[in-house]
């Protein structure tokens, strides 16, 4: 058998792998994809807490944080176009205008 | 080592390894590419806990939806110029000592811990004579129904977003 800690464990290290990405990273997208590492290493810790506490509540949670995240993606790569197609960059430290 | 712990530990090293690939590529593509691996071995590891609806959802919607999504802006935007600069800001150090911080607590923090359940009525017998699919359906339209409806306004809104936000100008 498995010990719960384990499971939380990789989800923490996993966490702190996007957390990492995100701060350190200057391409939009990736740091949307570390955003995305993190959900998911949260939604790691969830399931294993569902099944060694023999509840339902984390997975019905993991349903709405995939809900989210999928909507996050959307909107966001939305926002990235519609900045792309009037300053043609990525690169987060030279994205400095709202309107330009 | 028993079996399992065997198992769990080839999934713990290959997602911790794409994990830091995927941070690390130059490539916005191949970071994408990493990811889909990493979702595909997430799946495996809800198998492992009991949730094969959240497995399928898993491999669906991340891989077969939001990844997508992903590997279409990228090819849309012509990001080639982005490849020859600096991957990294500048403030990339601090990052580091951040991430090694975090780990380095929660890691320890979460091996000192001790679960002590207080065991719901959702055990594997239980879910395996009704089905993951049933089981999952009867909390989610029975004790959540609500925030079920909300989660639909939530894609409505982001349909609506990234339609008015991606369209053309009408002059």
């Amino acid at each position: 058998m498995v010990p719960l800690n384990w499971y939380i464990m990789l989800s923490a290290v996993m966490f702190s792998i996007g957390v990492f990405g995100f701060l350190a990273r200057r391409n939009l997208i990736v740091m949307f994809i570390s955003l995305e590492l993190m959900l998911n290493s949260v939604n790691i810790s969830l399931i294993a807490f569902s099944h060694y506490l023999q509840s339902m509540n984390g997975q019905i949670l993991v349903f709405f944080v995939i809900v989210v995240a999928a909507a996050e993606a959307a909107i966001g790569l939305a926002i990235l176009i519609a900045y792309y197609k009037n300053n043609p960059t990525i690169k987060v430290d030279e994205i400095n205008l709202l309107k330009g | 080592m028993s079996l399992q712990q065997m198992f769990f530990m080839y999934f713990a090293i290959a997602m911790t390894g794409l994990s830091l690939l995927i941070v690390t590529r130059k490539n916005p593509v191949h970071s994408v590419l990493m990811m889909l691996l990493l979702f595909v071995h997430i799946a495996g590891l809800y198998l492992f806990l009991n949730a094969e609806f959240m497995a399928a959802i898993q491999i669906i919607v991340y891989a077969g939806a939001i990844m997508v999504l992903f590997l279409f802006v990228i090819m849309l935007l012509n990001l080639r110029s982005e490849e020859t600069v600096a991957k990294y800001q500048k403030q990339w150090p601090v990052s580091v000592g951040i991430g090694v911080v975090l780990a380095a607590s929660l890691v320890i923090i979460l091996s000192k811990i001790t679960v002590i359940p207080q065991l719901g009525e959702y055990s594997i017998e239980a879910i395996q004579a009704e089905g993951s699919l049933m089981t999952v359906g009867k909390v989610l339209y029975t004790q959540y129904l609500l925030p079920f409806e909300i989660a639909s306004i939530i894609l409505l809104v982001a349909i609506i977003g990234a339609v008015v936000l991606a369209k053309k100008r009408i002059q």
